[in-house]
């Protein structure tokens, strides 16, 4: 845990490397923390392992990696609106694991509550059943879906307080509380930087104690 | 064929009653709430995480932090609320929605959909229709009747499957049927066609309702 540190664009590019799974937070772009995708372009780290909501787009998000064929697996809900992401996985050089969007939500939070799992009706009766088990609760069934954790979590905040603590704004925050809460690492890039205590307790939305480090500067 | 969507959207309208909250897949849905009665009022949700979507934002400064299910620019109401992707499906998976309106590729007699994957050739994922179609409380089909004459209510879907068992209804330019135990029954009809017409445009076996109606919209 310890305390929360403030890092350079520089220093961050020494945060990622070959093989790691790292979560970027976002929707279509929206909420992800683009200042931090460029450090792991920049950094050159290969064969990751990417879990975001979608494939963001060319030269946006997600699709930066894509761009530099550095993802070897991406787990995700929807990728229809980076055609890189349709051309790499049919051409056998993407992973590509397509989860229905709740269900991935909730893996991420279910891997940065200690949980094992979680049953859902989503998903029986289709391909994302195959191969996981299908658990009947008073007469219902559902499908076991397991959790997710990351190396390293990229995290968009509106503002970040010194300690860490972070509010979101508008439909940013999306996949970003729970990502925060389910990697090694976390790492904030904010569109606005507060002395500590600053937001409120009663308004932090994603507590200090699940971030390590802080980037400095703004958004772009 | 601006028409026919407009048609089908008009009638999709009237099954929404006022306080539902709604979400609309992309395309033809999002034309159902500009034929809304103005005596119903409904909140759309948006699966990335609000209540009360709107098209346009207050304001130049809210506007670069809030895009739609597509994406998109969008706006919210002064009563809505933003919320994370968890709560959102918990609000989607936990039955908070009314209804679901969605365009679809297949649906089949037993109220299967298939409307996310064609194999080989569209492989762009679900997003969160699956969490939608077994999460919302009516699962509303709205699409045109066949696709280019080829059969799209079918005796069971060929494609694989978003969910199975969950469509409740199903709207199409030549009229409205709805998913029971013992098949589709037609209950409203277009006069543009004869039930003879649309039975040949459906490849599933229709049991027409005793009091079949005209489709009003």
């Amino acid at each position: 845990m310890g305390k929360v540190k403030q890092i350079t664009q520089k220093e961050a590019v020494g945060l990622f490397h070959d093989g790691m799974t790292i979560m970027i937070g976002g929707f279509m772009t929206n909420g992800t923390a683009e200042r931090l995708v460029d450090a792991i372009v920049e950094s050159g780290a290969k064969d990751l392992t990417v879990i975001c909501n979608d494939a963001g787009f060319a030269g946006k998000g997600t699709g930066k990696l894509l761009d530099t064929h550095q993802v070897k697996k991406l787990i995700a809900s929807h990728v229809g609106l980076n055609k890189t992401c349709g051309a790499q996985y049919s051409a056998g050089e993407l992973d590509l694991v397509l989860t229905p969007q709740g269900t991935l939500a909730e893996q991420v939070r279910c891997g940065g509550a200690g949980l094992g799992g979680f049953l859902t009706p989503t998903g029986i009766g289709t391909t994302v059943a195959d191969g996981k088990s299908v658990v009947e609760v008073d007469g219902v069934e559902y499908l076991l879906e397991k959790p997710l954790k990351a190396d390293v979590a990229l995290i968009k905040a509106y503002q970040v307080d010194a300690a860490g603590n972070i509010r979101y704004k508008g439909s940013t925050r999306n996949f970003n509380p729970m990502m925060a809460t389910a990697a090694d690492v976390v790492i904030v890039e904010a569109d606005q930087h507060v002395e500590a205590g600053a937001i409120g307790p009663d308004y932090v939305e994603t507590p200090g104690v699940f971030v390590d480090y802080i980037l400095e500067g703004g958004t772009n | 064929m601006e028409d026919k969507k407009a048609f089908i959207a008009a009638r999709v309208a009237k099954e929404l009653k006022d306080g539902d909250v709604v979400n609309l897949g992309i395309g033809l849905p999002t034309l159902v709430p500009s034929y809304l009665d103005p005596s119903v009022s409904i909140t759309l949700q948006s699966e990335n995480g609000f209540l009360g979507l709107k098209a346009i934002a207050d304001s130049e400064e809210d506007a670069p932090f809030i895009v739609n299910a597509g994406g998109a620019p969008a706006g919210i109401e002064a009563t809505g609320a933003f919320f994370s992707s968890a709560d959102s499906f918990a609000i989607i998976r936990g039955g908070h929605v009314d209804a679901t309106v969605l365009g679809s590729l297949q649906v089949d007699e037993k109220g299967n959909i298939a409307n996310w994957i064609i194999p080989g050739k569209m492989v762009p994922g679900m997003g969160g229709a699956m969490d939608l179609v077994v999460g919302a409380r009516k699962v509303i089909v709205a699409m045109e009747h066949t696709n280019k004459g080829k059969h799209k209510i079918l005796k069971e879907c060929t494609l694989p499957l978003t969910a199975k068992g969950q469509v409740n209804m199903i709207v199409t330019e030549m009229g409205v049927m709805d998913v029971t135990d013992e098949g589709l029954v037609l209950k409203e009809y277009n006069p543009e066609f004869t039930v003879e017409q649309i039975q040949e445009a459906t490849e599933a076996k229709l049991i027409i309702a005793d009091d079949l109606k005209e489709m009003a919209v």
